[in-house]
């Protein structure tokens, strides 16, 4: 191995800054001088003003430029300390092989021959993670806080090395693949998700381009301890223990398609760090810095928190609240023992009805609580039930609620891939399914014990004869559902009991309910509901993943079996109903009549809808509540308050129920909601809800999390609207969708419903092109014609006379596309691009 | 003022001229026809620099629009006009020590060729802008910006495809070909452009002029459009419909409209045929990629707004296609 001294990068370097660059001579633990090349915002700058230190740490086969753009976004006060480590980068060629505990103590004398004083911020990538860890234990006093990207410092029990790391530790692979050739370097700039610019990939591999230059990768990638008798295995052991007692606030920042540092490093570092906020970037791999282009504004965000003192989000409102701790299961109980024999739960099964009475659901609750717990599922764990609605479905939630487990649900309206990828974010310690939901487990490898439902009769005997569990604490989570990904992937979000029962509550406050009352559960979500309201459910038969499938029989029958007085169903579901009334008998339509409400949720239901269902009905209240995965219901309406109101800007979704509070957040000429909260009428903003019900936090999205309760105690949905003179709230779109033209921000809904009242318009999209604060209003109108393209002259003039807007261009297309779980919410940016691509005259 | 305006003749320079005069200015319209205005005539050309050193005697301000605008041609002569023309006018201007020069310029200048989608309008790239005019009207706009000086307050307007009542380049080109049935649409017309009717163009103008010394004005060129771009199919069956006519419907590939401009352009200065041939690459480019501008910064510089809508103008164009019978 040849010896050469540290170097500046060539000049050119995309994002790199030379003023940063410079070289450190610092004794290393033997005494030797040794050269680095260190990035530092401050490099010839005054020390004095600096407030903050943060020290980069990268990993391996990269250096200091990872970092670039950390430092080129640095606050002026702040100093950001990008280092490349011995042999790697442009620093010293040592000639030396450095194990861990050698590297740490290297990362030592730099520092301080820099001066580097608290307090500091550690940030570190990769194998960075070990090195910097040890040099935090050593320094803790001056660490202010600590975040790491795709890291480890443990092999995870019961789990093998990440299997492109044991491939490249072979001593002959490792040999060729490291040294011999750029290919490592090439592989790990080649993990990240984006392609890289050919620029940025090049300046990853400049201080690596001969074999000498990329000795110490190799050996770098040897001193990876997997082997108990290594000879960093007991520094790596001791670092990973270590961390346990670390008090500082810790951020994980993940890019879970990494194919080395996968998920399940991410959750050993959160077993060892519980105090850590986590954010995992949908889509980005090893390079998460390079594949998730929000990841340094959120780091600096996090970082500016932390000086303002811990900057510890508003104390939740809710945690000192009064409210009595009455369990999901209460009504349960209570009806069993007063109404044992009573109708719980009808379900349609081989072609006749499955009816179970109060006393067996409750004690086939306590029986599989007690035999799952026998099962090994601790209160805490995350249960995923891959399950259709259904008697099973029922007991396996309230069993896991009451023995203080977790209920991961995600709908199959998600599809396979969104499923997988919900399943993965949120990490189930257990997954109950029916053999399709463990074929799919199995094929996507996901982690997790797997307990098939034909089992279910089995755990529940056993747990016959033991004894219940202590029940979950009022804040413990209950529960995470996921959003419907219409605007992106799909959210987790995770719910406590302490939300699960204000939202029990407050419907049945709102609907009056009691247990004369009966569910007819049409609607997935809220089907499972009808036990903690301690009113019988009926499941009407459908396909569950199909919801366009439910026939108006189907409904009517399942009425009939618990004479049913309030329907929840998606508006897709009623679409369904409503093409097969006509099949319906006069003993049907008699069936019917019992029902007080018919609830269309899930997604914006249409009037013609509404009214179709209202002449079924003709005695039922038909409404539409208006929420969102995050907090559900926030509003609901009545169909004659939006027939009497009359167009408006956006969909009526009405009042806030009781308790619940909604306000405006204005949305500037950038189409960002800056304002600040308000009830003022008339205004057009980001809707912002208040309720005792919100969910507790997103799961595993630290930032999102952050911007969407940045206002304390409030919940931003990313929706925007409007609040009309008497407090009705009007619904104009997404934020992501707003149009922002010079003359203003414009919610593309309301333009939609004006252009779907010109005769011939069946559907439209109002859509901006061009760039933020100077885009055009672009309308795509479905006509059932077989064009595509523009409009003709007639048409335009329609649409700009209808919308009273200089709309640029009216497009046709033969359909827009819309999200998979609704079938009905339009997925405006595809449209958008479309539209763009089509005006600019590309093809 | 006393205001030199080159060019009065054409749509832009006469209705510039009526701006000026409608705002109590004196103004002397220079050009080598007369103007059919109410300014005072002085008739040269702008090749002769003694011509217009004469003219620009006693004038405070010079608004400077006559050009070579052209769809072929011979680079010499575009250079002789657009570049020669507009050294002698600043040196004349800078000469007579006239404090206010505002210099009618092109959205070309900046024009690499890519679609443009809410630009804000770049610097002139004489190396890269595309034909003949362009190239050399983004030559003399970094001439004329770089007479900026303390003496004299240099600005640039760029006004894009202006057209009104009495154009007889694009409007009455496109009005014949459409009565004989040979209009028609590349790419079906979808791309988005920008255009300015007439007047908004001549207030612009005015205005820069009033607003010269500015520090947010001079040295400084402005895109000017309507603020309402519109597909190439809107705005060519709009034009048809004001003429009478029916819109376009036929539509040729982009790639062939090119391929042929390219080509109807060589044979057309090979067999040196007076006129201007019927495309060209640059007009089939033009008519298949966007070309719309984020004129947001030239509002706010120039406290202007553009006045008459496309809808007023295209009824004004209507009423001057029937006032010809």
């Amino acid at each position: 191995m040849s010896t050469a001294p540290a170097c500046l990068p060539p000049p050119g370097l995309p994002g790199l800054d030379p003023r940063w660059s410079v070289v450190v001579e610092a004794r290393d633990a033997d005494g030797v001088s040794r050269s680095w090349h260190v990035l530092d915002t401050h490099a010839d700058g005054p020390e004095e003003d600096i407030r903050l230190t943060v020290l980069c740490v990268h990993g391996n086969p990269t250096w200091s430029y990872l970092w670039r753009s950390v430092l080129a976004s640095a606050p002026a006060d702040v100093r950001v300390i990008a280092v490349d480590h011995l042999d790697m980068g442009f620093s010293d060629r040592t000639g030396t092989v450095r194990p861990l505990a050698q590297r740490v103590a290297d990362l030592g004398s730099l520092t301080s021959a820099l001066g580097v004083v608290g307090p500091v911020v550690v940030v570190a990538h990769d194998w960075g993670g070990p090195i910097s860890l040890g040099w935090v234990l050593e320094h803790q006093d001056e660490v202010a806080g600590v975040a790491l990207l795709n890291t480890a410092v443990h092999q995870p029990d019961a789990s093998r090395a990440p299997s492109v790391i044991r491939v490249a530790r072979a001593t002959p692979v490792r040999h060729a693949a490291t040294v011999l050739t750029p290919a490592f370097i090439r592989g790990t700039t080649a993990l990240s998700g984006r392609r890289l610019p050919p620029d940025v990939a090049a300046a990853y591999s400049a201080p690596y381009r001969s074999a000498d230059a990329r000795a110490a990768i190799g050996d770098f990638v040897a001193d990876i301890p997997l082997e108990d008798d290594h000879v960093s295995a007991g520094t790596l052991e001791a670092i990973a223990e270590g961390i346990r007692a670390l008090t500082m606030p810790v951020l994980l920042l993940w890019g879970p398609g990494d194919p080395v540092f996968s998920d399940r490093y991410l959750h050993d570092l959160e077993e060892r760090l519980p105090q850590a906020d986590v954010h995992r970037y949908e889509g980005a791999r090893h390079l998460v810095i390079e594949d998730a282009p929000a990841l340094v504004a959120d780091l600096w965000t996090w970082i500016s928190d932390l000086r303002a003192g811990g900057a510890e989000q508003a104390a939740d409102d809710r945690a000192g609240s009064a409210q009595v701790d009455r369990p999901m299961w209460a009504a349960l109980a209570e009806r069993a023992a007063a109404d044992p024999d009573g109708l719980a739960l009808a379900e349609p099964r081989d072609g006749s009805w499955r009816r179970i009475p109060w006393a067996l659901l409750d004690a086939n609750v306590a029986r599989l609580a007690s035999g799952l717990a026998a099962e090994g599922v601790r209160p805490g764990d995350r249960v995923s039930v891959l399950i259709p609605v259904g008697a099973d479905l029922i007991a396996v939630i309230y069993a896991c609620w009451r023995l203080g487990a977790s209920v991961v649900v995600t709908d199959a309206g998600l599809g396979p891939r969104g499923m997988v990828r919900a399943l993965r974010s949120a990490a189930p310690d257990h997954i109950v399914a029916v053999p399709k939901g463990l074929a799919l487990v199995r094929l996507a490898a996901l982690p997790g014990r797997r307990i098939p439902v034909s089992r279910l009769v089995e755990i529940a005997r056993a747990g016959a004869a033991l004894p219940l569990p202590a029940g979950p604490g009022l804040d413990d989570e209950a529960l995470v559902a996921f959003t419907s990904g219409s605007t992106g992937p799909a959210k987790g979000v995770v719910y406590a009991h302490r939300q699960l029962q204000a939202t029990r509550d407050l419907l049945q406050e709102h609907y009056g309910l009691t247990p004369d009352d009966a569910l007819v559960a049409a609607f997935a979500p809220w089907a499972v509901l009808g036990p903690a309201l301690g009113i019988p459910s009926a499941i009407p038969d459908m396909d569950v993943t199909a919801p366009r499938t439910l026939t108006a029989r189907a409904v009517a029958d399942a009425t009939r079996q618990v004479r049913g007085t309030l329907m929840w169903a998606s508006p897709a579901a009623l679409t369904g109903v409503l093409k097969t009334a006509s099949a319906l008998t006069d003993d049907d339509l008699a069936a019917l009549q019992s029902l007080r409400y018919v609830l269309g949720a899930g997604a914006p239901v249409s009037a013609a809808i509404l009214h179709g269902i209202q002449r079924l009905v003709p005695g039922a209240s038909v409404r539409t509540p208006y929420g969102m995965t995050e907090v559900l219901p926030v509003c609901d309406v009545v169909i004659d308050d939006i027939d009497a109101a009359g167009p408006g800007p956006g969909v009526l979704v009405g009042n806030p129920l009781p308790g619940v509070e909604v306000r405006i957040s204005e949305v500037d000429g950038e189409g960002r909601a800056r304002g600040l909260l308000s009830d003022a009428p008339g205004v057009l903003g980001e809707v912002a809800v208040r309720a005792p019900h919100r969910k507790v936090r997103y799961d595993r999205l630290w930032a999102t999390e952050r911007a969407s309760s940045r206002d304390a105690g409030w919940h931003r949905t990313g929706d925007v609207g409007s609040l009309d003179e008497r407090g009705r709230l009007w619904i104009a779109g997404r934020l992501a969708h707003v149009i922002t033209t010079v003359d203003g921000p414009i919610g593309p809904v309301p333009v939609e419903q004006a252009v779907e009242r010109i005769p011939g318009v069946d559907r439209a999209a109002c859509v901006g092109v061009g760039p933020t604060g100077a885009q055009l209003v672009v309308v795509v109108c479905v006509t059932g014609g077989r064009e595509e393209g523009v409009a003709n002259l007639a048409l335009t003039d329609d649409v700009r006379a209808v919308t009273g807007l200089d709309v640029a261009a009216v497009l046709l297309r033969r359909d827009l596309p819309v999200d998979i779980r609704h079938q009905s919410k339009i997925d405006r940016r595809a449209v958008a691009e479309w539209a763009d691509r089509l005006l600019a005259g590309r093809r | 003022m006393r205001i030199l305006v080159t060019g009065g003749r054409g749509l832009l320079g006469s209705a510039v001229v009526t701006e000026l005069l409608h705002r109590g200015h004196n103004v002397l319209s220079f050009q080598r026809s007369p103007s059919g205005t109410d300014a005072h005539d002085v008739l040269g050309d702008i090749t002769d620099p003694s011509a217009v050193a004469a003219a620009m005697r006693g004038a405070d301000a010079v608004v400077h629009l006559a050009a070579l605008v052209s769809m072929s041609g011979p680079l010499s002569d575009f250079e002789r006009v657009n570049v020669g023309g507009t050294q002698n006018v600043i040196a004349a201007a800078q000469a007579a020590g006239v404090g206010r020069f505002v210099h009618v310029s092109s959205p070309s200048v900046a024009h690499v060729g890519r679609a443009l989608v809410g630009d804000p309008g770049g610097r002139a790239e004489p190396d890269h802008a595309r034909g003949h005019y362009a190239r050399t009207k983004a030559v003399a706009e970094l001439l004329a910006l770089a007479a900026d000086s303390e003496g004299m307050a240099v600005t640039s307007i760029r006004p894009h495809l202006v057209w009104g009542p009495g154009d007889t380049q694009l409007i009455a080109r496109i009005a014949q070909r459409a009565r004989a049935g040979r209009l028609f649409l590349i790419d079906h017309g979808a791309a988005l452009i920008d255009s300015t009717y007439v007047d908004n163009a001549a207030e612009a103008i005015a205005q820069a002029l009033d607003r010269a010394t500015l520090p947010e004005v001079r040295g400084r060129a402005f895109v000017v459009t309507n603020g309402q771009p519109r597909t190439v199919a809107e705005m060519l069956g709009r034009i048809a419909a004001a003429a009478g006519c029916p819109a376009p419907r036929r539509s040729v590939p982009a790639s062939l409209a090119k391929g042929a401009g390219s080509a109807v352009e060589r044979a057309w200065s090979i067999s040196g045929r007076a006129g201007e041939p019927p495309i060209t690459r640059f007009i089939a480019e033009q008519l298949s990629t966007a070309h719309w501008f984020d004129q947001r910064l030239t509002c706010e510089a120039l406290d202007w707004h553009p006045r008459i809508p496309l809808d007023e103008g295209f009824r004004r164009l209507r009423e001057w296609f029937e006032s010809l019978g």
